[in-house]
């Protein structure tokens, strides 16, 4: 049997292995599929559910589904890029991001992605949860308010920087990113070098006092929209590097 | 303070102040008689700000406080930063810093003063205040000076293109960081700040024309808008010269003595105290040596040019000594000579960014001091367009702000702006069952004189209706006047 499968996007014909998911085979291939928990070279995670896609019909999260072939896959749909602006916009209600005082701004790839799908003003009410910002150590901060809870952190910190510093705790709308339960930043072995601090999408887990020391202009999305960037993918950076 | 007359008095309600940014509501309070007892400008303030930034890390002070006003954000902006360079050790920024900051910070009074000039206050100066409000409104001003108002327009965009290109961009910018800037400009975007500096400079002068031959001319006849003696707060240079970005706090009397000068802007609640009244949520500062009865002050363009030995740019010293020779070389009192004091501000702001404009440490590459110290606490001092500006920090081991306390321009205006609208009603309402057009914006004109910031800025400009109500001391609406927004 070939390793090799065969498929669709948007009726686009697209190759991949068949080891790999539709997510990565778009990538390969220079389809945009939109996401924001996954990152290549970590483990899918598939909980954002940005990626939906349509795979013969049916809803399934491109990161996470395996190519084969004879798959006909929907991506760049209204229907779907309507789904992506609800779940987006629900991301950015169920938290508290003031972009306009926010460091990662025009970094951000949850507010890239909100100008992507266009979201305006959310149409859902806003949550204002109660959260808090962890900044005992000395030089990282977790802000609570901004977490997507996408796991990059815990899978990079896990798979890259060999470490365990960042794990989930509660369940539901009370889930969150811990350190061990109970335990601060401080008492981690979290390091200011750790990749772990780059794979962050939001503000939410940062190098203390370098806020906003990239001017307007210079940020990642000033001139492009998330998705068309030149050649590299800007979280991928990180992995090059390695 | 003054017993509330709550029994026998009867109250007036102008609300809200059109043409004064965010909301005011103006009471003015009669006894049985019809005397005006006296009035009050109640301020909707931005309130919990201090609250929001409490556990916010110090860094993101200077960008989260610019959401505190829609008028002056790089007045919150740059405060914030200096503030914010004493927590990281950079008490001395560098050259090019230090100037990109200042050309920022010119480029917004440019702006701010132009704006206020040119919408807010000309159509008063140019049709009077008894004009019908149909005309007297900037649309009004474009109509029968055309020229004018495209000045005002093309002044303003000058100014936010300096802010711009200094912040990178003209709302809510990010360019002062602590201990510095992220940016300089490249030779190109100052060539392009340049090339219009001297119609900038003409257009200015014309202004300052306008505004000088106004009082000059008006001078009888304005005087009831609040013509009355006070302290005048202000920063200068070390050496008296003003200057609007950095300086010791110089508090002067009636008389122009200097009655206090505090070289360390550490030190500032040394010398101003606030009063809380319970009929406001604003509060009253005052000078701690005088107390709170004889301590208030007032601010903004009249205090600058009042309390300042000389300007160190040619033409608005000139301008300055002319201004001086209304009161014989002491403090000129009159509330409407805020808009000739404006106006030399806006010269000098013209002849200092040309001057900044042509210097190369504007291209600079080294954009930030980082010294070993690392305070806990930090204040920032600087003159926004309104007056004096304050902004406290103190922050936790941890990098977060633990407290902080801002006293903006407005507030200090506060006792000011109360006692010229008192003196208005006096001369205007006494005894009077009906509110004339004319009142009305009598009172506006007094409050406007000092270009009151009211709240956070959420109402487009011009865009409030007012509404008048005569209310009796038992609390019965007599006499009601609305009238829709738009002038
Ligand atoms: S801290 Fe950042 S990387 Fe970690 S889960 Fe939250 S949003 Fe994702
Ligand atoms: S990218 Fe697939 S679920 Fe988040």
């Amino acid at each position: 049997m070939s390793d090799r499968v065969s498929f669709t996007i948007d009726g686009t014909r697209v190759e991949a292995f068949r080891s790999q998911s539709i997510m990565d085979a778009a990538m390969e291939s220079g389809v945009y599929i939109p996401r924001l928990c996954h990152v290549p070279g970590l483990d899918p995670w598939g909980s954002c559910r940005v990626c939906t896609v349509k795979v013969n019909g049916r809803f399934s999260t491109a990161c996470t589904q395996p190519a084969m072939t004879g798959l006909t896959v929907e991506n760049d749909t209204e229907e779907l890029n309507d789904l992506r602006r609800d779940l987006v916009e629900m991301l950015f209600v169920g938290g508290n991001h003031f972009c306009m005082s926010c460091e990662k701004s025009g970094n951000c790839e949850l507010q890239a992605m909100g100008y992507r799908l266009g979201i305006t003003a959310p149409l859902h009410p806003y949550l204002h949860p109660d959260r808090d910002v962890d900044a005992s150590h000395p030089d990282i901060m977790l802000d609570h308010n901004r977490c997507i809870l996408c796991a990059r952190c815990v899978r990079t910190s896990r798979d890259l920087d060999g470490k365990q510093v960042f794990d989930f705790v509660n369940r539901g709308s009370d889930r969150r990113i811990a350190i061990d339960p109970g335990a601060r930043l401080k008492d981690s072995d979290a390091d200011v070098t750790d990749r772990a601090l780059d794979a962050c999408p939001v503000g939410a887990l940062l190098r203390k006092r370098e806020g906003f020391r990239v001017p307007v202009g210079e940020r990642e999305y000033d001139h492009v929209a998330i998705g068309e960037e030149d050649g590299v993918d800007p979280v991928s950076d990180l992995w090059d590097e390695s | 303070m003054n017993p509330v007359l709550q029994t026998d008095t009867e109250r007036i309600v102008i609300e809200p102040v059109t043409r004064v940014e965010g909301h005011g509501k103006v009471t003015i309070h009669r006894d049985a008689e019809g005397r005006v007892a006296q009035a009050r400008l109640h301020i909707v303030e931005f309130r919990g700000f201090e609250r929001f930034i409490q556990g916010r890390p110090y860094w993101e002070m200077p960008v989260a406080v610019q959401r505190l006003c829609g008028i002056c954000p790089v007045s919150h902006h740059l405060c914030a930063a200096k503030a914010v360079d004493l927590l990281v050790g950079g008490e001395s920024l560098t050259p090019t810093a230090e100037k990109i900051r200042r050309l920022m910070h010119y480029g917004q009074f440019f702006q701010s003063h132009a704006l206020h000039f040119f919408h807010l206050a000309s159509p008063d100066l140019l049709f009077g205040f008894d004009a019908d409000p149909v005309d007297r409104n900037v649309l009004g001003v474009a109509a029968a000076h055309p020229e004018l108002a495209r000045q005002g327009i093309l002044m303003r965009k000058w100014g936010q293109e300096i802010i711009q290109a200094t912040a990178g961009k003209k709302v809510h910018g990010t360019g002062a960081i602590p201990g510095g800037v992220n940016r300089s400009l490249t030779r190109e975007e100052r060539d392009t700040l340049r090339a219009p500096v001297s119609h900038m400079l003409t257009w200015a002068r014309e202004a300052l024309e306008l505004a000088r031959g106004y009082t000059l001319e008006n001078l009888p006849d304005v005087g009831h808008f609040g013509d009355f003696e006070s302290n005048y707060l202000a920063l200068v240079r070390a050496d008296g010269a003003m200057d609007i970005y950095d300086g010791e706090l110089r508090a002067i009397d009636p008389r122009g003595e200097i009655l206090l000068q505090e070289p360390d802007s550490q030190r500032y609640l040394d010398v101003i105290a606030e009063e809380v009244r319970p009929w406001s949520y604003m509060k009253f500062p005052y000078l701690k040596p005088l107390g709170p009865e004889e301590g208030w002050y007032r601010v903004g363009p009249l205090a600058r040019v009042n309390a300042c030995d000389f300007i160190d740019t040619p033409e608005a010293e000139e301008a300055r000594q002319e201004f001086k020779g209304l009161a014989g070389g002491g403090p000129v009192h009159h509330t409407m000579a805020y808009h000739w004091a404006r106006m030399i501000e806006l010269l000098h702001c013209a002849e200092v960014i040309q001057r900044l404009l042509d210097d190369d440490d504007l291209l600079g590459a080294e954009l930030r001091t980082e010294g070993p110290r690392r305070r806990r606490e930090g204040v920032g001092i600087l003159e926004a367009p309104r007056g004096t500006l304050f902004h406290h920090y103190r922050v936790g081991d941890d990098d977060l702000v633990t407290r902080c306390n801002l006293i903006v321009s407005t507030t200090s205006n506060n006792e000011g702006m109360n006692r010229s609208v008192t003196q208005v009603a006096k001369q205007r309402m006494e005894g009077v069952d009906r509110i004339t057009e004319g009142m009305m914006n009598e009172v506006e004109v007094a409050i406007r004189a000092y270009d009151p910031c009211l709240s956070c800025a959420t109402h487009a400009l011009g865009q409030m209706p007012l509404i008048v109500e005569l209310v009796d001391e038992g609390g019965d609406v007599l006499d009601r006047r609305a009238r829709s927004g738009g002038s």
